[in-house]
């Protein structure tokens, strides 16, 4: 009963509710594009199609689609702007840099101190997000996505100032604010702004690619259970979704607490595929990386968001022979693209010219949500 | 004596936010949109300034005119090539335009003045440092003259606001766009110069805010920027007092967690204070509450 009425509040949901057929489409469409890239790439691997390069972009393509997944979560189903997301992306990092670091010794299995690696970072950014989840429910909109901004912040700076050793007993050792004396430096797990060092690698472009799988599951089954349609009726309508009985706070929440983990995941099967991590990395400059993939994909369009985060990841690869030039030609390819997606009259004028083409194409989901959205 | 040092330091660091934050709110109020390019302004101006005094032999006072001049017409054609297409699409499909705009400043600030620090020469180069309480007490020019420039831009920005025509035309849009329009009001022309004014500020910021931390890099705006954010919605954004009290407060935090608590942890600090703030007061300082209508 309570499932239907969310339905009702909710347009969007309605019209998937009504068509039924919405969410197996999107399903069917979401898979497909990870199990296609993922055999394009590996066969192209194979074959020697694909330069070192791009291989060594494997699995960070894999660790962006999924945190344009999970951000999608928060900004697409739940209707927040978030600016903090590489803050959830650090904290599984670096969390699982420390947990295969102690692993080391005792686990052989390298894919098992991984899984484990995983679950523990996902309950580090789960703890993150509640957190910070808690006071920013009473915030609307922009000063929603201040406070994310800040989050991000604040957690890069914790990032500087952390120091983990592990001492000749193998036993984990930690400081906040000064270094750890006494300890060789093939000793140190994490040094302050240096970040991590001598991290020994356990990412691999399958691990990654069923991570980002995990994560579609996930979200893609989040939205089409009832507690989704709670959260989408609570982004279309929050007072009247209030006005049935929705716990707003409680939905909300929900989503951003599960969009962190899955960011933590993804953080932490970044930190497995580089031996050294710098707290840098995760600065706001990244947090808008993937909120650009999110938007570009179009808002709440969970494909759409897969492709631009992997085309985007591949984009400065590709413009290298821009050499000086590419940074700016994707800065300006990030503009006109954005224009031409949102503008009304070109939005009007390419809709005309493809209904011309084919008569009974009908307009790409994923815009009509960002419109709805924004 | 280190409290009072610090104290003006805090002022002096707090003025260059709130004038960048001044820029930030006021397109903010009209616009609703988060100009995160904003900070990359800021950093143009200073390369402007910096060439004209350092390969043209120009006076600093001149070279910082031609700044804001430059920084203006530069914040009008963002206006009208990035951000008027997507006006009324939503504010996130323009904050991510926003970002293509700062990226691309970035970068073209990168291939025109190169990737190594460039040192500014400060705009009061020669003026003496005054000593007060037996030497104790420093006060440099370029804090001295901040301080002074927030205040004189604070006082003018609010008359102007609140007594000229283009003022009222400004605020008339920001509270509402249609409405104005019907009243006669061209706010195109409206929007325009708030940009203009803004980025203006914003390379006035810049120079202010290079002469007294003299390094110069394409990313040199981007931190200031983020932070004279925080300090519009410290202060509640769309607020011209706002932003002066929110930028100022902004400082004085930073350089005394600098000072007292940890140089590495002042970042994370100040942007605790801003969650704890907006705890209390959800749209800052002197943020407007909007209820929400059915």
């Amino acid at each position: 009963m309570a499932d239907r009425l969310f339905k009702a509040v909710s347009v969007r949901s309605l019209r998937g509710a009504v068509k039924g057929s919405e969410y197996r489409r999107e399903a069917f469409i979401s898979y497909g594009i990870l199990i296609i890239g993922y055999i394009i790439l590996q066969v192209g691997a194979a074959a020697g199609l694909i330069g070192h390069n791009l291989q060594g972009q494997f699995v960070p393509i894999c660790v962006y689609v999924s945190l344009a997944i999970s951000l999608n979560l928060v900004v697409g189903i739940s209707g927040e702007l978030s600016l903090g997301h590489a803050g959830f992306m650090a904290v599984g990092a670096f969390t699982g840099i420390v947990v295969t670091r102690v692993l080391e010794g005792s686990i052989g299995f390298a894919p098992l101190r991984l899984i484990l690696a995983l679950i523990v970072a996902a309950i580090m950014a789960s703890i993150a997000g509640f957190i910070i989840g808690i006071p920013i429910l009473g915030l609307r909109g922009d000063y929603l996505a201040i406070v994310t901004l800040a989050f991000g912040e604040i957690v890069r700076n914790f990032m500087n100032v952390l120091y983990f050793a592990l001492d000749d007993k193998g036993h984990l050792k930690f400081a906040f604010n000064h270094t750890i004396e006494g300890i060789d430096n093939s000793q140190r797990i994490i040094t302050g702004a240096i970040g991590a060092t001598g991290v020994t690698k356990t990412a691999t472009f399958t691990g990654a690619a069923l991570l980002t799988a995990f994560t579609l599951f996930i979200v893609l089954n989040l939205k089409n259970s009832m507690q989704g349609r709670a959260i989408m009726s609570i982004r279309d309508n929050r007072i009247a979704a209030e006005s049935i009985g929705l716990n707003v706070k409680k939905y909300k929440l929900m989503a951003f607490v599960i969009s962190a983990a899955l960011a933590g995941m993804a953080g932490c099967m970044f930190g497995q595929n580089y031996s050294t991590l710098a707290p840098v990395k995760f600065n706001f400059n990244t947090s808008v990386l993937i909120l650009v993939f999110v938007v570009l994909g179009g808002i709440g369009n969970i494909w759409g968001g897969m492709i631009a985060a992997a085309l985007l990841t591949v984009l400065p690869e590709a413009l290298r022979q821009f050499s000086d030039y590419r940074m700016l030609a994707y800065a300006i390819v990030l503009i006109v693209v954005m224009i031409c997606t949102y503008n009304p009259t070109i939005k009007s004028r390419v809709n005309a010219f493809f209904k011309k083409i084919k008569p009974k194409k009908k307009d790409k989901t994923g815009k009509k949500a960002g419109k709805e959205v924004a | 004596m280190t409290f009072l040092n610090s104290l003006i330091s805090g002022l002096s660091l707090g003025s260059v936010y709130a004038i960048i934050a001044l820029g930030y709110t006021m397109v903010y109020g009209i616009s609703k949109m988060l100009n995160f390019a904003h900070g990359d302004v800021i950093m143009v101006g200073g390369y402007v300034s910096f060439c004209l005094t350092m390969y043209v032999g120009m006076n600093g006072w001149v070279a910082l005119l031609i700044a804001m001049v430059v920084c203006t017409l530069l914040g009008i054609i963002i206006e009208r090539l990035a951000y008027r297409p997507l006006r009324g699409t939503g504010s996130l499909a323009v904050l991510i335009t926003a970002i293509g705009v700062s990226y691309f400043l970035q970068n073209a600030a990168l291939l025109i003045w190169g990737a190594n620090p460039r040192v500014f020469t400060s705009l009061f180069n020669g003026a003496e440092t005054i000593h007060a309480a037996n030497g104790q007490l420093t006060i440099t020019p370029e804090s001295l003259f901040t301080i002074i420039a927030n205040i004189v831009i604070m006082i003018v920005l609010t008359l102007f606001v609140s007594k000229t025509k283009a003022g009222k035309a400004m605020r008339a849009v920001s509270e509402d766009n249609g409405a104005a329009q019907l009243m006669g009001i061209n706010v195109n022309q409206s929007i325009s110069m708030t940009f203009a004014i803004g980025s203006g500020l914003a390379a006035v910021a810049g120079v202010l805010m290079c002469s007294a931390y003299p390094v110069l890099m394409p990313t040199t705006g981007a931190m200031p920027g983020i932070k004279a954010f925080t300090a519009a919605v410290f202060g509640g954004i769309g607020s011209i007092p706002g932003a002066m009290i929110g930028g100022l407060i902004l400082g004085i935090i930073e350089i005394f967690s600098r000072a007292y608590i940890s140089t590495e942890l002042s970042d994370a600090i100040v942007f605790a204070c801003l969650i704890i703030v907006l705890l209390v007061k959800p749209t800052g300082l002197l943020g407007k509450k909007v209820s929400e209508k059915v």
